[in-house]
């Protein structure tokens, strides 16, 4: 069929199965979102900076584990997409973005809103294309699909010169994608399994080293059902939450800078990790070489370069996780005695008992965690909890009760304040039956906080509830542990009104200084099925414990004070 | 751990930006390129980038996997077994004898490929450790300029 450009591009996301594009219009783009108006084949969502249209696509993405998609113009447009195409990228979310390009007569002349979108993201893409001809744009939108979701997902850029979105040609979208240099290993090493199994049935503290990998291949019930089976201690990182489910007597709790007592002491003395998509982040391994030392490594993964790139490893398997857990499963069938670890199971318990996660509740002022475990509480497995970037995150991570995979979304890796507000609306975009809370902070909503007019256009009614200590607390914490208390630029004691700033966007809002206002808003808030901002007073000096510092050894944690440790509230 | 020395071999598909790729990719990751060569692959799509690197045993095995991830990169060939030629270009005064120089050259596998008013120039093609010694063996003709081709290697 004769059309142009444009129209390909949509006929290109329709043919991929696109329901929902996250966008921003601009001159360079202003072909396709002229087709756009023209067809019935995916609904746009118009956020309100670029940056939250390619979050929003990463968190249908992340919540749906479907390629997301997003839109862009050329220039400004496209460089405010970049700290979502890095975020993504540091998580491996498959994604799509779109970004208009000047005319292809135009580049290199410092065109009106030129810039080099390909030179720009190539460090933060798993790949990118420049189109150069018409007739490569369909293969070209084929092969950004594929690449984005196969093997270690990832976020692909397709920049598209306005001449070509203009010009017409014959359009053929291809059936398959042929990329000779473009093949994942996806099923593992058929004698480094056995190895491994062997491996496995002879240690004595194994301990299941569960990431991020996990969710992203959708191969939980597998990890659980190894875990059930050898009765397997296993532990989870920041992007694994939900692997395990909260109630699994197995799981130990997140490792890490600020992972419990029995997780991190279960990986320092561990003999053998099984590390099943987890990539040895330096918030996780803390100090490497007291990291997991008497341990021989096991190291599943579907990209060969995280194996050995940061501990040398002892049973190296490249492959998808499902495809490698299955041959695990079969060789481990009759032969796994979950005895054998009785002991290691044991102390791991008595770890946890001498120093559980913990906190000291107050009657005077919320302390975020109390605030994290009542979310839990009140609304448990069916919601989706997205999260911005500091303290509260962290907290999140801690206490919040994640049941299932892609229960919890959050930016591990590049860390991006100003994530959890736009990702709440992709996610509450692909499940609009459940109830989508973004935990954030009075820093990070600001981030991205012209997002309420998005969500109460187009009545996307995700609950923010901002821990709000009127400070960038995470960096407060650090200034009050290794600065001396200079609490340099961190203070935010000068704040909007943000109930008031909830209606001026159509939306609505809450102040909230006790629990009994806390349950009630919650409440609220879902019924009016409004967007809401749940502004609630927390405790303004609390701080995330345990900690390991950075670069410390694992088991060397700050550990929470058993007595009440509030100050200084007002 | 100990830097040591590799060449490695890299057939990529020949597109636009593919040099940018692996050129980024070495700043980026803090890699570290000695000499970079590239020229396409005849009667093919492919072009041939020979790359000299140094680096640790753990940082030249991530080079490989990290080159390997380019979705443009087909193959990635990284050998001690292999042949390496370098090629240099020595501009020379006139005054300088050149019966001595084109002796030197051709102690090399080179010769005086240009002379002019004031200047000859010699061109030697050899190993890597050859041409430096070549390179030593010159100062005493005054070498005007030199520039250097950077490895081509091809596998044994
Ligand atoms: C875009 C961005 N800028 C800066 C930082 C550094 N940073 C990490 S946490 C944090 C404080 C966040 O404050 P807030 O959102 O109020 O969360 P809290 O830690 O108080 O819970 C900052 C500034 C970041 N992660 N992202
Ligand atoms: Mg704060």
């Amino acid at each position: 069929m004769k059309m142009n450009g444009a129209q390909m591009v949509c006929e290109a996301l329709i043919a991929e199965g696109v329901k929902t594009v996250f966008g921003y219009p601009g001159g360079a783009i202003m072909n396709v979102y002229d087709e756009i108006y023209k067809q019935d084949g995916f609904e746009h969502i118009l956020n309100r900076h670029e940056q939250a249209s390619v979050h929003a696509a990463d968190g249908y993405a992340r919540a749906t584990g479907d390629v997301g998609v997003a839109m862009v113009t050329s220039g400004p447009g496209f460089t405010n997409a970049v700290t979502g195409l890095a975020t993504a990228y540091m998580d491996s979310i498959p994604m799509v973005v779109i970004s208009g390009q000047v005319p292809l007569s135009l580049i290199g002349t410092d065109g009106f809103q030129e810039i080099d979108a390909v030179g720009i993201s190539r460090p933060c893409t798993k790949h990118n294309y420049l189109v150069r001809e018409l007739s490569e744009l369909p293969r070209i939108m084929k092969e950004a699909f594929h690449i984005a979701r196969t093997g270690r997902p990832g976020p692909v850029l397709v920049d598209i010169p306005k001449d070509i979105t203009a010009e017409f040609g014959e359009f053929v979208y291809p059936e398959s994608v042929d990329i000779p240099s473009f093949k994942p290993t996806v099923k593992g090493n058929k004698r480094q399994i056995e190895k491994a199994i062997e491996a496995i049935l002879k240690a004595k503290k194994p301990l299941l080293y569960i990431g991020g990998g996990v969710t992203l291949s959708d191969s939980s019930d597998l990890v659980r059902k190894i875990a059930e089976m050898g009765q397997i201690p296993a532990v989870e990182t920041l992007m694994a939450r939900g692997v395990m489910g909260a109630k699994n007597p197995l799981l130990q709790g997140m490792l890490g800078m600020h992972g419990n007592y029995s997780s991190n002491m279960a990986m320092s003395e561990t003999d053998l990790v099984i590390s099943l998509g987890a990539r040895f982040d330096d918030r996780v391994t803390g100090k490497l070489s007291e990291f997991a030392k008497y341990a021989d490594i096991i190291h599943v993964d579907i990209d060969p370069a995280n194996i050995g790139k940061l501990v040398d490893v002892d049973y190296p398997i490249v492959g998808d996780l499902a495809n490698v857990l299955e041959k695990f499963i079969e060789g481990l069938e009759g032969k796994i005695k979950p005895e054998r670890y009785t002991d290691w199971r044991e102390v791991l318990e008595r770890y946890d008992n001498l120093h559980p996660q913990s906190y000291v509740d107050s009657d005077k002022v919320i302390k975020p965690q109390w605030a994290i475990e009542r979310i839990g509480e009140l609304l448990g497995e069916q919601a989706i909890i997205t999260s911005d970037v500091g303290q509260h995150q962290m907290w999140a991570a801690q206490h919040y009760p994640f049941d299932r995979p892609r229960q919890w979304i959050n930016s591990g890796g590049l860390g991006t304040m100003g994530f959890g507000f736009p990702a709440a609306l992709g996610a509450k975009k692909a499940f609009p039956e459940k109830t989508v809370v973004n935990i954030t902070g009075d820093g990070s909503i600001l981030m991205n906080v012209q997002e309420l007019v998005t969500a109460a256009e187009y009545k996307i009614p995700v609950i923010n509830i901002i821990l709000n200590n009127h400070f960038l607390g995470m960096v407060r914490q650090w200034q009050t542990f290794f600065y001396e208390e200079r609490y340099s630029e961190t203070d935010l004691s000068f704040q909007p009104n943000f109930k008031a700033l909830a209606e001026a966007c159509h939306g609505i809002g809450y102040d909230v200084t006790t629990k009994a206002e806390f349950d009630a808003a919650i409440k609220d808030a879902i019924e009016k099925d409004k967007v809401a901002f749940i502004n609630v007073q927390v405790a303004r000096f609390e701080n995330v414990l345990p900690m390991v510092p950075a670069a410390g050894a694992l088991y060397n944690m700050m550990l929470p004070k058993k007595e009440d440790n509030t100050k200084g509230e007002k | 751990m100990e830097n040591v020395r590799r060449v490695i071999s890299v057939l990529v598909e020949n597109e636009s930006s593919v040099l940018s790729r692996i050129s980024g990719l070495f700043a980026g990751r803090g890699y570290n390129i000695e000499t970079l060569t590239v020229a396409p692959v005849p009667n093919s799509n492919l072009s041939h980038i020979t790359i000299v690197t140094k680096g640790s045993a753990r940082v030249l095995e991530q080079i490989t996997k990290q080159l390997h991830k380019l979705v443009p990169v087909y193959k990635v060939i990284e050998h001690d077994e292999m042949v390496e030629k370098e090629m240099v270009l020595v501009k020379f005064p006139i005054e300088e004898s050149l019966a001595d120089i084109e002796a030197l050259c051709a102690a090399y596998n080179g010769g005086i490929v240009n002379v002019g008013v004031n200047i000859c120039i010699g061109m030697v093609a050899d190993e890597p450790c050859r041409v430096r010694h070549f390179l030593e063996a010159t100062q005493r003709y005054n070498p005007i300029e030199i520039v250097r081709g950077g490895v081509v290697a091809i596998e044994r």
